[in-house]
């Protein structure tokens, strides 16, 4: 048996985190080879190590028998290696041609001018290749996010790639498009190619793969024929315990509607309704793109809303701005924890209480005393690992980071708590942590709306939850009828709309 | 982080002092009359207009901004002071008139950057020019000398044997580090400078934070300009010229960022120490005006290489 890839003993860590330990990852050549496993299992980092974007700390990796050590993406490409990315990178304006051969177009007189005709010739052959139909001469903008793809695959072959890797291909594909896709998998492989598949989508990953290699925490804890697993074998794998264990539903009664929110428009959403009860925690869905984190936005009165209207408590609640919202008693935790959370620069104890000054001063002189009992407090409580209330923020872990922005919000003592993707990024022991607190919350009456991107999550955490798409409800689903199957659908394909 | 002897953190905490002290003790070798009182004394109070101008500086620095008006604003609010000054408004007034201007064309500034969302940069760039034309026209392009000996107090008493307006800076200093300190407004300014959209998202109100510091700039430019026209007896619309830019020397020599966030008084008014002591070597070793310009611009920039290069290793 010939293999595109061996890799053996891989090592890698960040700064506080063994990314990768000892993993080994055998694919073999010509095949369609799946790799699964949670958010932050290592999936990335492997892909990385092997199209050249980092370099192992440890271990070795052959392709096709010649041992290789890649500084970057170049040298992958050169010995055949392509990596389609999730978000596409494409420059918008150029034409499907240039992008297919961006930095590489042929030349005309002396290599002065791109040789546009021969451009398009070319591109033209490598997309009748896969049976694509499309001028190759039109901006890439004006093709479908499948068309991109397809595109993106002619460029991977432009190179001469023998191993093509997908980071969730289908992401944002219909079920159609879809269909295409496999059938250009299907094509590559009687070509001789190698195709590394990565997606959440199981039935995907039955439907198109020969071999599955499942990572979790950084190792690698199988790798089998596809024909031989089922899924209740790979989701056990993936996450080692059953869904309900990681994530502990706490049974919480549930009180009457402080929220109502009508109609709620603004720039990436429209017309968005739900309400929300004491206790509820009501998650929300959808794909990248789907104005979910745009209408919390105009909720929490940071962007501007031009319609609908929000009820909190039975008082209607016009114009909203943050510093009002904050006061009638809503706290927000930003999708962007880096850009939209912290101040770097700042102490432990100032990110904090930043939002508790106004409430906590009235006078605007600061007693350092009040401010230090307040922070001890949340430490505690949240137990945050940080040295010192003056460590700078900055110096602690990704999930401490985090527990410091929700202590900001518990500071203020909110009756609705809105989180957007709080746990992203963040390591396992964090996110349980968090996932606890949320579940807390809820039990002492707070309203809370977390939107999350991750399924499992969403499904475990969630007692209802609405789905969006293309900035409008989709459907609104119940704990007990919700599946992530009926999500991915409401998501992908929408309610009707 | 680690609590080992750290000489990169020694340095970027103490290393402007350090440099100030080797400076110091090199002129006292050069020069005996360096250290001698009167010169000590002389050398504060030609720091001092460079001091309160770089005070406001430093707040409007913090929140990532610029205010490059203040040299401007400085004649503009000099001529108004003079002049009411002249029609016999009583000193006092005529101060809160002039720190009032002063706050204004700062109040405009700021209006231009939260509400006309107009980058610091050429807001005040545009202000710059307009408060000297206005001053110029104020003025008709002349001096406005001869003022009341009460207002001149201002520039030359003196109280223990130190001259006003070293105390005058001295409380500008004071207040300032108290805002910073301990205030919600202090906090407001390192959270907007850090991260303004992290800012907006927590429900600080980064308009009046952001406003309130130009504001302040301007009132302190006014105030510069009373002390430099009560010490000169004149009201000149030319004065203030790149006032600015020393202002701004003064800050980022004091180890502030200009991306904002980071920084303090404590350090502006080191790095306005140190700007005239150089100033006040170059008279005293008798300096040809040519090289003492090389030698101010050598100092700023070996002081920013300093600081760089001790960031890196952090």
């Amino acid at each position: 048996m010939q293999y595109s890839l061996k890799m053996q003993g891989i090592h890698k860590h960040f700064p506080g985190v063994h990314a990768l330990d000892d993993v080994s990852f055998d694919v073999e050549a010509g095949s369609v080879h799946a790799l699964v496993g949670e958010n932050g299992a290592g999936k990335s980092t492997l892909m990385k190590l092997i199209s050249g974007s980092l370099v192992p700390d440890e271990g070795s990796i052959e392709v096709f028998g010649e041992a290789v050590r890649f500084r970057s993406p170049a040298e992958a490409q050169h010995h055949g290696i392509s990596m389609i990315h999730q978000e596409l990178t494409v420059v918008p304006e150029r034409s499907v041609a240039s992008n297919i051969f961006l930095g590489r177009e042929p030349r005309a007189l002396g290599g002065l001018f791109i040789d546009y005709r021969a451009l398009n010739t070319q591109a033209k052959a490598l997309l009748d290749r896969l049976d694509v139909r499309v001028d190759p001469t039109v901006p890439i903008s004006e093709l479908s996010i499948a068309q991109q793809q397809m595109v993106e695959v002619a460029k991977a072959l432009s190179y001469n790639a023998r191993v093509i890797i997908m980071d969730e291909p289908t992401s944002s594909l219909t079920e159609r498009e879809t269909a295409t896709l496999f059938r250009i998998i299907r094509d590559l492989r009687a070509d001789g190619i190698t195709v590394i598949y990565i997606s959440h989508r199981l039935e995907e990953i039955f439907e198109i793969s020969d071999r599955v290699t499942v990572l979790r925490d950084g190792r690698t804890i199988r790798t089998d024929a596809t024909a031989d697993l089922d899924e209740d074998t790979i989701v056990s794998s993936m996450v080692g315990r059953t869904i309900d264990t990681i994530f502990p539903k706490r049974e919480v009664e549930i009180g009457e509607t402080i929220l109502h929110v009508d109609g709620l428009s603004g720039n990436g959403f429209r017309d968005v309704s739900f309400s929300l009860r004491k206790g509820e925690i009501l998650g929300i869905s959808g794909l990248v793109g789907a104005g979910r984190s745009e209408m919390v936005r105009g909720l929490m009165g940071i962007d501007p809303v031009d319609g609908g209207s929000i009820d909190l408590f039975g008082q209607p609640v016009t114009t909203p701005r943050v510093a009002g919202m904050m006061r009638r008693g809503f706290a927000f935790v930003p999708e962007d924890r880096k850009e939209e959370a912290l101040f770097l620069g700042m102490s432990v104890r100032d990110n904090l209480v930043v939002s508790l000054l106004s409430r906590l001063f009235r006078s605007g002189l600061i007693q350092y005393g009040r401010l230090g009992e307040v922070t001890a407090q949340y430490i505690d409580k949240l137990r945050i690992q940080t040295p010192s209330q003056g460590q700078l923020i900055r110096n602690l872990s990704g999930g401490n980071q985090q527990k410091v922005i929700i202590a900001r919000c518990l500071a203020l003592k909110p009756s609705v708590l809105i989180l957007d993707e709080p746990t992203r990024g963040i390591d396992v022991g964090a996110k349980a942590e968090i996932h606890t607190i949320i579940g807390d919350l809820a039990a002492q009456g707070v309203g809370i709306i977390m939107i999350s991107s991750e399924l499992p999550e969403i499904l475990g955490v969630s007692d209802r939850i609405v789905v969006m798409k293309e900035g409008r409800v989709a459907a609104q689903l119940d704990r007990t009828e919700a599946t992530q199957d009926l999500i991915m659908q409401k998501a992908a394909t929408g309610g009707g709309s | 982080m680690t609590t080992t002897f750290d000489l990169g953190a020694l340095f970027r905490r103490f290393g402007l002092l350090i440099a100030i002290a080797v400076l110091v003790f090199g002129l006292a070798l050069l020069s005996p009359q360096f250290l001698a009182v009167q010169n000590v004394l002389n050398l504060l109070l030609q720091a001092t207009v460079n001091a309160i101008i770089a005070a406001g500086m430093t707040l409007v620095i913090l929140t990532a901004g610029i205010d490059l008006s203040v040299g401007s604003v400085l004649a503009l609010t000099a001529v108004i002071t003079a002049d009411v000054l002249q029609a016999g408004v009583p000193v006092v007034l005529a101060v809160v008139i002039g720190l009032g201007a002063g706050a204004v064309t700062g109040l405009v500034n700021g209006l231009l950057i939260t509400l006309g969302r107009i980058p610091p940069f050429i807001a005040t760039l545009g202000m710059m020019t307009l408060a000297r034309g206005l001053a110029l026209s104020y003025a008709q392009g002349r001096p406005i000398t001869g003022l009341p000996d009460r207002f001149l107090l201002v520039g030359t008493s003196s109280m223990l044997g130190i001259p006003t307006p070293i105390w005058i800076t001295a409380v500008v200093y004071g207040a300032g580090m108290f805002v910073l300190r301990r205030t919600v407004l202090g906090r407001y300014i390192y959270a907007i400078g850090n991260s303004s959209r992290a800012a907006r998202f927590t429900g600080i109100p980064v308009r009046s934070a952001t406003v309130a510091v130009y504001v302040i700039s301007g009132a302190l430019a006014a105030l510069a300009g009373m002390i430099l026209t009560a010490r000169l007896n004149s009201a000149q619309p030319i004065m203030g010229l790149q006032y600015e830019l020393n202002a701004i020397a003064a800050v980022v020599v004091g180890g502030a960022a200009l991306s904002g966030g980071e920084g303090g008084l404590g350090g502006t008014f080191l790095g306005a120490l140190l700007m005239a002591i150089i100033a006040n070597a170059i008279n005293i070793l008798n300096i040809s005006p040519f090289v003492a310009q090389v030698l101010q611009g050598s100092v700023i920039l070996a002081a920013l290489l300093l600081h760089g290069l001790s960031r890196r290793n952090q």
